[in-house]
């Protein structure tokens, strides 16, 4: 994860604390891993802001079905359906599942 | 008139391991970590390719044309462990060639008009008589190269380097020469700045000649340039002033060329031969080289990856390309102009909205539909550059895409979708220089398809990262497309008719006089 995003983050997790969801939008699960690492346990390449910092954000995939739920089924089809077409949108969702399950204090009751 | 004829194109690269190593910007940047980096900067000169490895790389030989794009697509990859064999690894290809970095060090001292490029003296006289060799380098060049203001002993180098903030030229790890700052203060005029801007004004000289020879052009002919790498040449008052253009058609010997300077990110090119076009079809410019040099800061842009994998580090040619656009005379193959794919301000950032702005509308507009184009070429970046930073395959990604939204708009089934992305996909092929890859490279293999009439369409298509720049957040893109020519005959028809009514005309009007 970049490191202005890194301080977005941090920001608004000091800010609203563990009550912020991150939705990740990464296309591949390899770095939707990464980033959901970043946001709860901290950097693990130790080069930005959250290096150290464990947030402990509750995060997911925007192609969780927990989030797809939560969308305008207009605007998913005319902004999403397509990448979810072209993506492994399980895959993607299940990475990112591993790191919330380990890491992050809080989860979207469903 | 809504078409242009594409008379020529040309594509080259100038391998620079050393200067890419040195200067590329993640090596630079890792060099001035504060010593954070120093094991990446050890190991990066065990990762680097020779030019000879390069030469045999099938990915360089497809974007310089020693091998046709039908022979790379049946290399499947990774190709860094197939090298071609050597009658298909020559230097220069049926587009270009790929010079080696001491040659292109002496082309970038041929390129400085300001006494900013210092070259050891046997060095500058050794690449002269190399680069006399090369059949597109012109004799004024060749004796640029050895000007007495651009030659200097090697203590003379280090002591501008040790004291004057000029920054070293290697070969063969010895210093040869450096580039010297343009400005004592000014932040734009730096050596490192310069050097960059220098090398993409050679990069772009070496693929205008290269056009100029493929299409028999008299340079002397040639009217107007327009430039569109993603370089900023200017000073602290106006810092991406310009003209890349110019100074590039001046080296080539267009005297009589005019130019100007066409930015917009990675579609940068794409609009430029939007642009290019649109004034050849108004016959404002009788014709036009759309030109990009390359870029020395994308060089070893990936390299942390590919080191840190125990992988070549291949990021190591600067790329360039021209294309010669002239008014359509139904024997070339054609740019359109009537369907043009345009990411609107209020569009979205969606890669749906992207792809749906850039393919499906001007599609629809036209008459068309998705599988009515044989190949499309979006971002070309060769993937196994790519994929082990963690970036993917991205012409795969985007032909997907592309596939995806003609299932959504029903042009295609579903179950079809995989057989759409073999059929009309491209492999990318391109060094990641940012606006190289951006679909252009494909127009000299459309070209050459069409002729051999393998195919009868290919939309190009560049998009734009404009969040780099902190301006705006939009997305940005554009496409068009090329197509088999078709025989200009109506025109023909009508013109003798004319004529003949004119001599008719002509002819009664005499005898009404000697009547009168």
């Amino acid at each position: 994860m970049d490191l202005q995003n890194q301080q977005r983050v941090k920001d608004a997790g000091e800010k609203f604390g563990t009550d912020c969801v991150v939705i990740l939008g990464s296309s591949d699960a390899e770095g939707a891993e990464i980033y959901a690492e970043t946001v709860t346990a901290g950097d693990p390449t130790f080069a930005g802001p959250l290096a150290g910092v464990s947030l402990e954000l509750p995060v997911y995939h925007v192609f969780d079905p927990i989030i797809r739920a939560e969308c305008d089924p207009a605007a998913w089809e005319e902004q999403i359906s397509m990448m979810e077409m072209v993506l492994d949108p399980d895959a993607l969702a299940e990475a990112v599942k591993g790191m919330r399950e380990q890491y992050s204090k809080n989860v979207i009751e469903g | 008139m809504s078409k242009v004829g594409i008379k020529s194109y040309s594509y080259c690269l100038n391998h620079a391991p050393e200067t890419g190593s040195h200067y590329g910007g993640t090596p630079w940047e890792a060099s001035h970590s504060g010593g954070k980096e120093q094991e990446y900067l050890n190991a990066l000169p065990q990762h680097l390719q020779s030019y000879d490895h390069a030469l045999h790389y099938a990915p360089n030989q497809t974007y310089i044309g020693g091998i046709s794009y039908e022979e790379f697509e049946a290399i499947p990859a990774p190709w860094v462990d197939k090298p071609l064999p050597d009658e298909k690894s020559k230097r220069y290809g049926k587009f270009g060639e790929l010079m080696p970095e001491d040659e292109f060090l002496g082309l970038i001292s041929a390129c400085d008009e300001f006494e900013l490029v210092w070259l050891e003296k046997s060095f500058a006289e050794s690449v002269s008589k190399k680069l006399a060799e090369d059949p597109v380098i012109t004799e004024a060049i060749v004796k640029r190269v050895v000007r007495p203001k651009n030659m200097q002993e090697l203590a003379d180098i280090e002591k501008e380097v040790a004291e004057r903030d000029a920054l070293p030229l290697y070969h063969d790890n010895k210093v040869v020469g450096c580039v010297r700052m343009g400005h004592p203060t000014d932040h734009c005029l730096t050596a490192h700045v310069l050097m960059e801007n220098l090398a993409g004004k050679a990069s772009g000289v070496l693929a205008l000649l290269h056009l100029l020879k493929n299409s028999g052009l008299n340079p002397l002919d040639l009217d107007f340039v327009i430039e569109c790498s993603e370089e900023g040449a200017g000073d602290v008052g106006q810092r991406a002033g310009g003209n890349f253009a110019k100074a590039i058609a001046e080296v080539a010997g267009c005297t009589n060329a005019s130019g100007c300077d066409v930015r917009g990110f990675c579609a940068g090119p794409v609009n430029a031969m939007i642009n290019a076009a649109a004034q050849v079809a108004s016959g404002a410019r009788k014709n036009i080289a759309v030109v990009a040099g390359g870029s020395i800061p994308k060089l070893y842009m990936n390299s942390r990856d590919h080191v840190k994998k125990n992988l070549l580090a291949l990021e190591d040619c600067v790329g360039s390309f021209a294309v010669l656009l002239v008014p359509d005379d139904g024997t070339m193959p054609v740019m359109r102009l009537d369907v043009l794919g345009k990411h609107t301000v209020g569009a979205g950032g969606a890669p749906q909205a992207v792809t749906s702005a850039l393919t499906f509308e001007p599609l629809q507009t036209a008459g068309l539909t998705f599988s009515d184009v044989d190949r499309f070429a979006p971002e070309l970046q060769n993937h196994e550059i790519t994929e082990p930073a963690g970036a993917g395959n991205v012409p795969l990604a985007n032909i997907k895409m592309i596939a995806a939204l003609a299932v959504m708009k029903k042009a295609i089934e579903k179950p079809a979708m995989m057989d759409f992305i073999k059929k009309h996909g491209t492999i990318g092929y391109a060094h990641t220089q940012g606006h190289i890859p951006a679909g252009v490279p494909f127009i000299g293999p459309a070209c050459e398809l069409i002729k051999e009439g393998k195919i009868k369409r290919a939309m190009i298509i560049g998009k734009g990262s404009l969040f780099l720049a902190r301006l705006t957040n939009l997305a940005d893109g554009a496409s068009f497309l090329i197509e088999a020519p078709e025989p200009v005959q109506a025109q023909a028809a009508s013109v003798s008719k004319d004529d003949i009514k004119a001599m008719i005309l002509e002819a009664l009007s005499e005898i009404a006089g000697k009547l009168g």
